[in-house]
């Protein structure tokens, strides 16, 4: 016990640099957690902006704004902006967070790789947007008018901006790596003692099976960008028919790390619901075990059923068939964690603030965006929806309430924790009701446009298709709009407002709420005792 | 943990052992080029048709549908990497199932030098591809051009009568890419004639 109060006076005498000093160099997990959710939320302005643009240009029928090139530049941009920069990013900022509040850990098990993987960000980020700039300077070759896919032949041969944006992947592959391999060491050796495995906190589990999910998959992204790169430049024909290599190729290997991507970013929300709802409903989580066992088994199918992005190019029956049938059985362990949220729901005491708010929306519109899932899942079905706008309706009605509306709750929920402030209810439910009620103007037209035969990714479209897009572009106004409340209430709550108890909400278990709000720049410098 | 020493050894261990798995994922990857020419061609996924071809078969004279039309249509193009002109001279006919034709393609070589090149077919919509024959095909063969030389290039051609009903029009392509002797790692001059013999023997007539 003297080596408590010890290292309490170290940490606050020669611990605690001030200043730039103080968030360039630092390791510490809370400090590095705001730099992520910070550098996300910057990211989520700026692809947020093409995504405006995009839903301006769609408003009206015709060429007004974008030529078709730059249009289908800010469809790539806004789609790798929000995945790489805005939903990744902010993930690891939470489990930066809370991750080591949560398992009694002082820190991450590598602070220095953790500096290291948040300060990679920018300069990706900084590749990133210079892709999307390089082409409007003379001499920047033409737009990367490819889609966030990159297929060949096309992304071979448009102009180097395509190099930027290869190595900005890179470098996001490196960020992302480096952070779910601290993760997961922080996570299997610094549990406090008496905390196994089986009774670590859901969020944590959740980002294990992440963090291994990334490390899995983003490596042969890599590699596929790298030979695409090769391809480009050094006369190699990995994915030239003419040089005997095949275009297709580069499809396997980008769903390969495509399609296991979309568990990436679903699973850390699911973690966070997994504290949010047992919370405002005043029950622990029903079924953890189940919970960890449907976690495992979507990680697991969701690794080998990737060609399901890919029934258009002609594979054999039994091929599409196999991924067909793999794809729909992974709506069986992802039913069941929503039921689990459901039961753990049923009969509780619940209350509506804004995190619950978020929950109940995610549990409610995942589902729909689930269920648009099995309908592209079905080949037959698919061969008509394929590259439709329904394509877009479905994956924005999985990501948006399945990882963003989970985030957000993770930030209302976590927010008095990190800040020491509650943050204003009543801002916090106008921000839910505009921003659920905007995004669902937004995409759920999009459905129909869909299904009438409105392509994606092309800038223009038949006037028969004009209403939809008319309800859909308001829409994403007030969706877009709407975030400009959410930047209000952050920063309002960083700098005041009624001061947060340690545990900020009534029903809220775990560790992390048995802290200070704000928590000491150092905790949990002698492990808890888990019971 | 206040097991410092031997929890920071345990924290090397994982770190390693977690980086050698990245690598590995990064090494997969490139596996994945040769793995995936493996995997097709041990499986035949990419290949359409299932059917295997009896070369008897190919003998069966069939009744002539001669009440019957199907639309066929020629497409040409070339691969950037040779200097070729290349073009259908019917670009459109119609034919009666069963009953053989003969149309021309014509190639020219704009550069001065010689070139060879090999023409790798496809047949549009890919459920017609095992019902169009090719009898007798310069896409058997690689071609040969010496500078500035025009040369028409004869196919040979049968729509089977066992085509579904609901096919009435189709498409045949012919895309013509470079053969040389290659730096890359793939030999074309072996490569190319490969594909072009499996798309030839895939496109004969279905074993019914």
């Amino acid at each position: 016990m003297t080596t408590t109060t010890l290292n309490h006076d170290e940490a606050h005498h020669h611990d605690m640099p001030t200043g730039w000093r103080r968030w360039l160099f630092s390791t510490n997990h809370k400090d590095i957690g705001t730099l992520y959710l910070l550098f996300a939320l910057a990211m989520l302005f700026i692809g947020g902006a093409s995504a405006m643009l995009i839903r301006l240009e769609l408003f009206q029928p015709g060429i007004q704004l974008l030529d078709p090139d730059l249009y289908n530049n800010l469809v790539t941009n806004h789609a790798l902006i929000m995945i790489f920069g805005a939903v990744m990013p902010a993930a690891a900022g939470l489990a930066n967070w809370m991750i080591p509040m949560m398992i009694g850990a002082p820190d991450m098990a590598l602070p220095r790789m953790n500096n290291l993987s948040f300060w990679i960000l920018p300069a990706a980020a900084t590749m990133l947007i210079l892709s999307f700039v390089v082409p409007f300077f003379p001499g920047g070759g033409t737009q990367i008018n490819t889609g966030w896919t990159l297929y060949p032949p096309l992304s071979v041969q448009v102009g180097m901006s395509m190099d930027f944006l290869i190595f900005a992947i890179h470098l996001l592959g490196i960020s992302s790596v480096l952070a779910s391999i601290n993760i997961i060491v922080t996570l299997l050796n610094m549990r406090a003692p008496g905390m196994t495995l089986m009774n670590m906190p859901m969020f944590c589990w959740t980002w294990l099976v992440t963090a291994f999910l990334l490390i899995l998959v983003v490596p042969v992204l890599a590699g596929g960008v790298t030979m695409l790169l090769f391809d480009r430049h050094f006369g190699t024909s990995f994915f030239d028919a003419a040089g005997g290599g095949d275009p297709v190729l580069f499809q396997h290997l980008f769903w390969f790390f495509g399609h296991p991507e979309v568990y990436i970013l679903l699973l850390p929300s699911i973690g966070v619901l997994s504290h949010v709802i047992p919370a405002f409903s005043r029950k622990p989580l029903f079924g953890y075990k189940s919970m960890v066992g449907a976690m495992l088994t979507v990680a697991t199918i969701g690794m080998v059923v990737w060609a399901h992005h890919q029934y258009t190019i002609g594979m054999s029956l039994g091929a599409v068939t196999y991924f067909m049938i793999g794809t729909i059985l992974i709506s069986i362990p992802v039913g069941l964690m929503i039921f689990n949220f459901i039961a753990t729901m049923w009969r509780g005491a619940m209350t509506f603030e804004t995190p619950m708010l978020f929950a109940v929306a995610i549990v409610l519109m995942f589902t729909f965006g689930g269920l648009s899932g099995v309908m592209l899942a079905v080949v037959p079905a698919d061969m008509q929806y394929h590259d439709s706008m329904f394509v877009v309706a479905h994956f924005h009605y999985v990501l948006m309430p399945g990882a963003v509306f989970g985030l957000f709750a993770g930030v209302f929920y976590w927010l008095p924790k990190w800040t020491g402030h509650m943050y204003d209810e009543t801002l916090g439910k106008i921000f839910f009701w505009t921003n659920v009620i905007g995004f669902n103007i937004t995409f759920f037209p999009q459905h129909f446009l869909g299904l009438a035969g409105m392509p994606r990714r092309i800038v223009d479209y038949n006037m028969m298709f004009t209403e939809f897009n008319v309800i859909s572009s308001i829409g994403a106004i007030i969706f877009g709009l709407s975030h400009l409340l959410l930047l209000y209430i952050v920063i309002k709550t960083i700098r005041g407002g009624k001061k947060a108890e340690s545990r900020a909400w009534e029903g809220a278990k775990g560790l992390e709420w048995e802290l200070d709000s704000p928590p000491a720049f150092h905790t949990w410098t002698v492990a808890p005792q888990i019971k | 943990m206040n097991k410092s020493g031997s929890g920071e050894n345990r924290n090397r261990r994982t770190t390693l052992l977690l980086s050698g798995l990245v690598v590995g994922m990064f090494g997969f990857g490139f596996a994945l080029v040769p793995l995936y020419d493996l995997f097709c061609e041990v499986t035949g996924t990419q290949s359409l048709s299932q059917r295997k071809i009896n070369p008897a078969d190919l003998q069966v004279v069939k009744q002539v549908e001669s009440d019957r039309l199907v639309t066929v249509k020629f497409d040409a193009t070339v691969n950037p990497n040779l200097p070729w002109d290349f073009q259908a001279a019917t670009r459109s006919m119609r034919v009666h199932p069963g009953k053989t034709y003969e149309v021309n393609f014509v190639a020219r070589n704009r550069s001065g030098d010689a070139a060879t090149g090999q023409a790798i077919p496809s047949v549009a919509p890919w459920q017609a591809t095992p019902y169009f024959s090719k009898l007798e095909c310069f896409c058997f063969n690689k071609q040969t051009l010496d500078g500035n030389q025009q040369t028409d290039m004869p196919l040979r051609f049968m729509v089977s009568p066992d085509l579904p009903a609901d096919i009435q029009s189709l498409t045949l392509s012919y895309s013509f890419m470079r053969l040389k002797a290659s730096k890359n790692k793939t030999d074309l001059s072996k490569l190319l004639p490969q594909i072009a013999r499996q798309s030839a023997t895939e496109n004969t007539l279905p074993n019914r």
